[in-house]
């Protein structure tokens, strides 16, 4: 019997082993370096990353991962974690891992120059990168921008069977829900929902893109969709997502009351850090000019630098008013948020 | 000596044990005698079988022992709404999924082991292709295809002038659904487990049964179905254990189940320990089923009298019944297979250029050297605990074995959080330690290492070689390993010149499982890998959540036919080994 003792196995074994080996040897860096736990995906970050290296001789290592495992992992390491920054796509994340006590203040006069005040943290726990914001996008052949308002009208019963919204698992509409309980509280917030479940045109499922491509099908009238998904699409290589692109529109609610809502990706320098100063560096570096264009150009998403226009495409959608609620509030209220969609049968 | 059983104990427990072993059978109390003369051995096994089996468990341990802790008020809304749906849905997902792996796997084995008939030989490994296609990758492009949006339905709307009201057509993004999407990626779990019992089925069995008059019908419902009942049962809870446990797929299709509510109320409620207390009652849940089916199959015996006898006579089928095979065995093929990775392929042909860099090489070594690697450690551990079970079925042992082979019904990333916890405090122990009395910091020795990662697929895919294993092992009579004592072998020896041999098929079938799973695995090791360590399935991911499916293709199609070589390498050896020919003799 061959199975164990082949030649082959042992190669094999013996390959994994140097694997194992050249992985556990650190090499010693001369320009110092920074390691990031990152909830963003690694085609959204890195080519930055590799920008900053460059600049600075400064080396990156990375993991990526999910945000709560990541929070996890982070707090399960304590003072001995390798991690000096953690990213996330979703400040309720950050508002968590400030909680769980393993973030620290930092005090940078550039980041609080290039950040406006809701998009980071009150003392300086973590820090908006980039803004995301989540608006109406409708059929045009079916929908007139004059009959859209605001979210909170999404509920009236004209409504009935023509709204997709993705399923309650999704960060999104739980920010969503959150900042609206922040706004009108808990009991207003269910019976809205309420409305809007009765709303929908079929349960729940897939994602946003998911959604805008039903609604440029016909299958319901309108969604609630981040904008950078909609402009993945229009420069998307599939034909049939350009398509279904071109036959949507996005309006801006809530222009005349608390404003469309928005959340951040953004990032904290860790509690234990052992390359603090290298990690607030590429936070600033992130903030800056450059970076912040990249954001805009590359994904769709809104500088948090209010000093950088954005990309064409993002003009083109219009200009919108934000919600001026500290993204804080968002995550302390998620849970609240979670259960009441449960209580309204949001899938 | 007499004793009464209704007898109150006697006081004295010596004189009672001594009068209770009077009056056992001779056989038994001598077996147990030669057993308790032999004790190192006997010791040595049990102790070792044990240990392994604890070590294995210890993220089980870690998940139930953080679900010890009190939980908040999440219970009560749990009860109040959603608690209902995600138990229905689960055990309906659960039994729909072992009833359409049974359905499609059991027969398409039967075929291509014991039958002749067109594409027979192609058949044979090609059936095991959906196997290597990730659950939410089938998911998402049968939805690309299927969905209202999808080109299926526009087709038919464009061809017919229909409008949304017009016609009725299923919907995929449902449970019948999900159920048929990981019927078709899990079915070949069946297949693999029932074929190798099929052909490891004496000859001489079906040649009685044919020799007392039973036709083709008879022999498979009578004779052949009932002796395959272990592997078969084997394949059925892997596949509803990894139904039970899937994540990706239902929540893409909307279904709430209790994995689904798990990391709902984990990141979305923020509560981890009522989040591990869900996953505890879904682990106990499995537990108890699959302590119910050992005890229901407790009477029965499997064992073949014979072993690899002469080159079976394949069962020639003519007319239509050969194409009613060929048919059979290529529906599954179609769906499973065929049409995803075709999907897979046109997006990648479009997209390749863009998202295939120089790091594609590198995320496909590490993936085959993870699968690889963690193949083989996983067989042997499986090897270890199958036969140290098998020597000394004792309870203790046998819950031990059962409890290691938990991990595998636990959705990945709670696994990977109970490997993570129990390493995290080793870490800080052993860094504790070493602060106060050397003065100097160890950091982290096992948080974030790939030794963690492998741990992590141990913990979990260990049941799948073990059941391959143990499904196999229970096909050997006692008596072979009874002949091989007598004469003089040790039972080390026995496995390594007497099981292994015969269970050439059994072990390529766990190897192969095992690989191809360690292949697609996402999230222990997305939680658990070291700094600029990336997967083939990682990559695959990051893009697909990223709702940029067509770019994801390239990976996902990397992964399947990374899993196509070994599965047809394996798939001829399997053969070889059964067909009597072999190399080494």
């Amino acid at each position: 019997m061959s199975l164990f003792n082949s030649s082959k196995s042992r190669t094999l074994l013996s390959v994994l082993c140097s694997l194992l080996m050249g992985l556990l040897a650190i090499p010693a860096l001369a320009g110092g370096e920074v390691n990031i736990y990152s909830a963003r995906k690694e085609d959204l970050i890195k080519p930055l990353l590799d920008d900053f290296s460059k600049q600075t001789g400064i080396t990156i290592n990375l993991v990526t991962g999910k945000e709560a495992e990541l929070l996890q992992r982070l707090q399960s390491e304590g003072i001995n974690t390798p991690a000096d920054l953690l990213l996330t796509s979703d400040a309720g994340r950050l508002a968590a891992a400030r909680q769980a006590g393993v973030l620290q203040t930092i005090h940078s006069a550039a980041l609080e120059k290039h950040i406006p005040s809701a998009y980071r943290d009150p003392e300086g726990y973590w820090y908006g990168l980039s803004v995301r914001a989540r608006p109406i996008i409708y059929a045009k052949d079916r929908v007139k921008p004059g009959e859209l308002s605001t979210y909170e009208n999404l509920a009236a019963s004209d409504w009935k069977g023509k709204i997709c919204v993705r399923s309650s698992d999704s960060i999104y509409n739980q920010s969503l829900v959150a900042g609206m309980i922040a706004h009108h509280g808990e009991a207003k917030t269910e019976a809205w929902a309420k409305g809007l479940v009765a709303n929908f045109a079929r349960s729940p499922k897939g994602g946003d893109r998911d959604q805008i491509k039903a609604v440029a099908a016909g299958e319901c009238d309108l969604t609630l969709a981040n904008t950078y998904y909609l402009g993945g699409m229009v420069t998307s290589s599939d034909q049939t997502e350009q398509a279904a692109a071109a036959q949507v529109a996005v309006f801006w609610p809530n222009a005349t009351t608390t404003g469309v809502h928005v959340n951040i990706s953004g990032a904290g320098v860790t509690a234990h850090a052992k390359n603090r100063d290298n990690a607030v560096k590429l936070l600033e570096f992130l903030t800056d000019d450059k970076a912040q264009r990249w954001y805009a150009d590359v994904n769709n998403e809104y500088p948090v630098n209010p000093a950088i226009p954005p990309s064409a495409t993002l003009k083109a959608w219009g200009e919108f008013k934000a919600d001026t609620l500290n993204v804080a509030k968002l995550g302390e209220l998620n849970a609240e948020a979670v259960k009441l969609m449960d209580r309204a049968g949001w899938k | 000596m007499e004793v009464d059983p209704s007898a109150p104990p006697c006081p004295y427990s010596q004189s009672f044990s001594q009068s209770k072993r009077d009056i056992e059978p001779l056989s038994l109390s001598r077996r147990a005698k030669s057993t308790w003369i032999g004790a190192r051995g006997f010791d040595r096994w049990t102790l070792l079988v044990v240990g392994v089996a604890l070590l294995l468990a210890l993220p089980v341990f870690a998940v139930f022992f953080t679900a010890l802790q009190p939980a908040g008020d999440v219970w009560r809304h749990l009860v109040d709404t959603v608690l209902a749906d995600y138990v229905l849905n689960s055990v309906a997902l659960m039994l729909g999924v072992g009833l359409g792996t049974l359905i499609i796997g059991a027969p398409t084995a039967w075929l291509t082991a014991i039958c002749e008939f067109p594409g027979r030989r192609w058949f044979e490994w090609a059936l095991l292709l959906p196997m290597a296609i990730p659950a939410y990758i089938i998911a998402y492009t049968y939805t690309g295809l299927l969905d209202f949006a999808g080109p299926v339905q526009t087709l038919l709307r464009e061809t017919f002038g229909w409008s949304r009201q017009d016609y009725a057509f299923p919907e995929i993004r449902s449970l019948p659904g999900a159920v048929l999407m990981l019927a078709l990626v899990l079915y070949p779990y069946v297949y693999l487990l029932a074929r190798a019992a099929f052909l490891e089925q004496s000859a001489a069995v079906l040649e009685v049964s044919r020799s007392l008059g039973a036709g083709p019908w008879r022999r498979f419902l009578a004779v052949t179905l009932p002796l395959a009942r272990p592997a078969l049962i084997a394949g059925m809870s892997l596949v509803q254990m990894e139904a039970l446990a899937d994540y990706g797929a239902v929540q893409y299709f909307g279904i709430s189940t209790f994995t689904t509510g798990i990391f709902r109320v984990w990141f979305g409620m923020n509560d981890p320990t009522a989040a591990a207390q869900l996953a505890a009652l879904l682990l106990l849940f499995v537990f108890t089923l699959l302590v119910l089916e050992r005890l229901s199959r407790r009477q029965a015996r499997f064992h073949h009298t014979g072993q690899r006898t002469q080159r079976p006579l394949r069962l020639q089928l003519t007319g239509r019944w050969q194409w009613l095979a060929t048919g059979t065995c290529l529906l599954p093929l179609l769906f499973g297979f065929l049409i995803p990775a075709g999907q897979l392929a046109v997006w990648t042909w479009r997209t390749a250029p863009k998202v295939i860099d120089d790091r594609f090489l590198e995320l496909t070594s590490h993936s085959l050297l993870l699968a690889s690697g963690s193949a083989l450690l996983i067989l042997l551990l499986a090897l270890l605990l199958g036969y140290g079970q098998r020597l000394q079925p004792r309870p203790m042992v046998q819950l031990a074995v059962r409890g290691a082979g938990l991990g595998y019904a636990a959705p990945g990333a709670v696994l990977a959080i109970g490997v993570m916890l129990p390493f995290a405090a080793i870490d800080r122990t052993v860094d504790g330690w070493a602060r106060e009395w050397l003065g100097l910091s160890t950091g982290l020795l096992l948080s974030g290492t790939l030794f963690a990662m492998l741990f992590a697929y141990c913990t979990q895919f260990l049941p799948v070689a073990l059941h391959s294993v143990e499904a196999g092992l229970t096909r050997i009579r006692p008596s072979m390993d009874d002949a091989a004592r007598t004469l003089g072998a040790k039972p080390r020896q026995v496995l390594w010149r007497v099981h292994i041999p015969i269970l050439r098929s059994s072990l390529l079938t766990a190897l192969l499982m095992v690989f191809v799973d360690v292949l697609k695995e996402l999230p222990a090791t997305l939680i658990l890998r070291p700094f600029n360590f990336n997967t083939l399935a990682v990559r695959a991911y990051e893009l697909a959540s990223d709702e940029r499916l067509a770019d994801s293709a390239s990976f996902a199609l990397a992964i399947v036919l990374a899993g196509i070589g070994p599965v047809i390498l394996l798939s001829r050896a399997i053969s070889r080994a059964r067909s009597g020919y072999d190399p080494l003799s």
